[in-house]
């Protein structure tokens, strides 16, 4: 029988603790489980491939938020990522993650993965973000996976490539049982009974569409489709701060990082069309991204990478990491266009948008634990909502929850779950491929997307947003009742596009709930053009109440590193200035 | 609804010579992670089937015998 070709079957297994997604926090979260108790199953789940799934399939150039001693301490950053957020932090999983994060790096560096040292044989630390230093080059990144998956191997986590998870399972007290998924080359059916939870399935990356022409040439791994968001959301569980969008400075057409993180502790700079820097700093940020914007719509735009300044060996320097770690096929797209970073500048554009809290402040709410307000569930990684992740973030939070999911389990026996729903999700799993005639996914997911492009991207306009959602109501309609698929793989698509239409909605419903604008760009409401402090200096909490989309305020905990009054706005300040 | 095919230039090249799909090898099929590429019934070779491709490269890094070429994709170079 070949492959794609629809089967019909569903079977059961079980496990302690189950985490899904085999990206960067997934991978972290299982092998912490499993070492925590070594007698204990641990199943990782993965819709692609563990060997090379998820944001750093290819590698990483870089750790973007390391606290190192010696360069930064905790406290302060801290402080900057909450200047970085206006504010809206919890403060005490950041703080965690800061203490934390150093460990992680000593024991990523044990598994083989190497960083950039000087010669004292230091970490060599550079300064990308407004107030600290903590960027740490990794020139041989694309060993990432091979490095991690090594370890899953060794101790021996159960890993089930193509699979994908499509909604939680949960016990009539509301507990954490289990989920449902599906064979991304079968469509058999897996139920999975589990003790705890680990949702690790990274940003929501297919929401907008790029203007390249093709779906899949977004700048996040496109395999990120938004499934943990969507799977969270009809778990009950809630999400935070949704309306704080996740938007990049990218390369235009290639969608791929410019790697000012890279090359602009070497001297590079963001500049006009004119050559003139017009950001203090490089730093991704709403309040960047809002100057960046206003560049390229001003008269002064393109905005371009600048590196023909500096020293030709640099250049090759900066080159070799560029095209080499991350996302490799740059250097060919660059060759293509005959863009020599000697002689000419990068142009740049603004990506589609997305949820990511690895670069904004977005995701399924979880505490410093990583637990989300579903016992037993956990998230952790880009999909997760503690603020700028990053992939340091991912494995230091996937570590957090994979200790304390396995506590959960092992003080805690299966939940029971009801079979009805399992068998009214294997309906709306395989609904798509029991119709004779109707829509293909790719043409829902299209629709889909331009209306997020239309609609949903900032400036956020009331009027916009309302005529948005009716759109796409309609096209939710056809998705419900017309998609069809003809074989497994176009299932896997169908899937997703259900996911895309979720984080769609969610991204509209949360953007019209705050009444003010914040995070500069990632939510400018024309009709609410200023931060109102006094009423919205609060976190915004989705979710599902009685079948209902409801937004709701959530207070800011209390500060654990204080920041003065003088310090608040840094991140405002973002424009140069012209001086006296 | 009828449905028409849409012709489109794929950015996965496979050199059939130096592919090892017909022995078993099924690397690039493995590690792809939008799963796009598939071995073909009538060559036995592998070739890109849907065109979703994120112009990652493992394809292209893992195959033993470097028979996989990424291109950037028409529309975007």
């Amino acid at each position: 029988m070949s492959l794609d070709q629809i089967v019909d079957g569903l079977s059961e297994v079980s496990c302690d603790v189950l985490v899904i997604g085999g990206g960067t926090a997934g991978p972290m979260a299982a092998l912490k489980a499993k070492l925590k108790n070594p007698k204990a199953n641990v199943v990782l789940l993965e819709k692609a491939n563990v060997k090379r799934s998820g944001a750093i399939s290819m590698g990483m150039d870089g750790l973007n938020n390391a606290v190192i001693p010696g360069y930064a301490t905790p406290e302060q950053y801290t402080k900057e990522i909450t200047i970085a957020n206006d504010g809206i932090v919890d403060q005490k999983a950041v703080y965690k993650y800061a203490q934390n994060c150093y460990s992680i790096i000593e024991e990523l560096d044990s598994f083989g993965i190497r960083f950039l040292k000087n010669e004292n044989g230091d970490y060599a630390v550079k300064k990308v973000h407004h107030i600290g230093t903590y960027v740490l080059p990794m020139p041989n990144g694309e060993t990432v996976k091979k490095a991690l998956y090594r370890q899953l191997r060794r101790a021996r986590i159960l890993i089930s490539n193509r699979y994908m998870a499509t909604r939680l399972l949960k016990s009539a007290d509301g507990r954490i049982a289990g989920a449902v998924s599906v064979n991304t080359r079968t469509a058999e059916m897996l139920v999975i009974k589990a003790k705890a939870v680990i949702l690790c399935m990274g940003a929501a990356g297919r929401l907008g569409l790029p203007t390249s022409g093709y779906m899949f040439g977004t700048y996040e791994n496109a395999a990120n489709s938004g499934d943990g968001y969507a799977m969270a959301y009809h778990a009950g569980a809630a999400l935070a701060n949704l309306e704080c969008f996740q938007i990049n400075p990218l390369i235009k057409d290639y969608n791929g990082p410019a790697c000012a993180y890279v090359a602009g502790p070497f001297g590079a700079y963001t500049a006009n069309n004119e050559g003139s820097r017009f950001i203090e700093c490089d730093y991704w940020s709403g309040q960047m991204m809002l100057e960046f914007y206003n560049e390229l719509l001003s008269g002064k735009g393109p905005v371009f990478l600048q590196l023909k300044h500096l020293h030709p060996d640099t250049i090759s320097e900066i080159e070799s990491t560029l095209h080499k770690v991350e996302r490799p096929t740059r250097g060919l797209f660059q060759q293509g266009r005959g863009v020599d970073y000697r002689s000419e500048s990068i142009e740049m554009h603004i990506s589609e948008i997305g949820f990511c809290s690895g670069h904004s402040a977005s995701g399924v709410f979880v505490d410093d634990n990583a637990r989300t307000t579903v016992p037993g569930l956990y998230a952790a990684g880009d999909m997760a909502s503690v603020p700028h992740n990053y992939m340091l973030g991912a494995f230091t939070n996937g570590s957090v929850a994979g200790i304390d999911a396995m506590e959960f389990a092992e003080s805690h026996d299966f939940a029971e779950f009801d079979a009805a729903d399992v068998a009214m999700e294997r309906d709306r799993v395989m609904a798509p491929t029991k119709r004779e005639d109707g829509i293909p996914p790719n043409q829902i997911e299209y629709k889909t997307r331009r209306l997020v492009n239309d609609y949903l991207q900032p400036p956020k306009v009331t009027r916009k947003y309302e005529l948005g959602m009716r759109r796409l109501a309609e096209a939710r309609e056809d998705m419900q009742e017309r998609m069809i698929a003809r074989n497994a793989h176009e299932l896997l698509r169908a899937l997703e596009v259900q996911s895309i239409m979720d984080c769609a909605d969610m991204a509209a419903h949360a953007s019209l709930y705050r009444e003010e604008s914040r995070w500069g760009l990632y939510h400018w409401r024309t009709d609410f053009p200023e931060k109102d402090n006094e009423n919205w200096f609060c976190h915004t909490l989705l979710s599902k109440q009685d079948g209902k989309m409801t937004s709701e305020k959530r207070a800011v905990e209390p500060y654990v590193v204080p920041i003065a009054d003088e310090e608040k706005d840094l991140y405002d300040k973002q424009r140069i200035r012209a001086s006296a | 609804m009828p449905l028409a095919s849409y012709q489109t230039s794929v950015p996965v090249v496979v050199d059939d010579a130096k592919c090892i799909a017909d022995k078993g090898c099924t690397v690039c099929v493995d590690v792809c992670p939008l799963d796009v590429l598939r071995i073909s019934d009538m060559t036995n070779k592998a070739y890109m089937a849907y065109d979703e491709c994120w112009y990652c490269m493992p394809c292209e890094a893992d195959c033993p015998t470097g028979a996989v070429t990424v291109n950037i994709p028409y529309l975007l170079r």
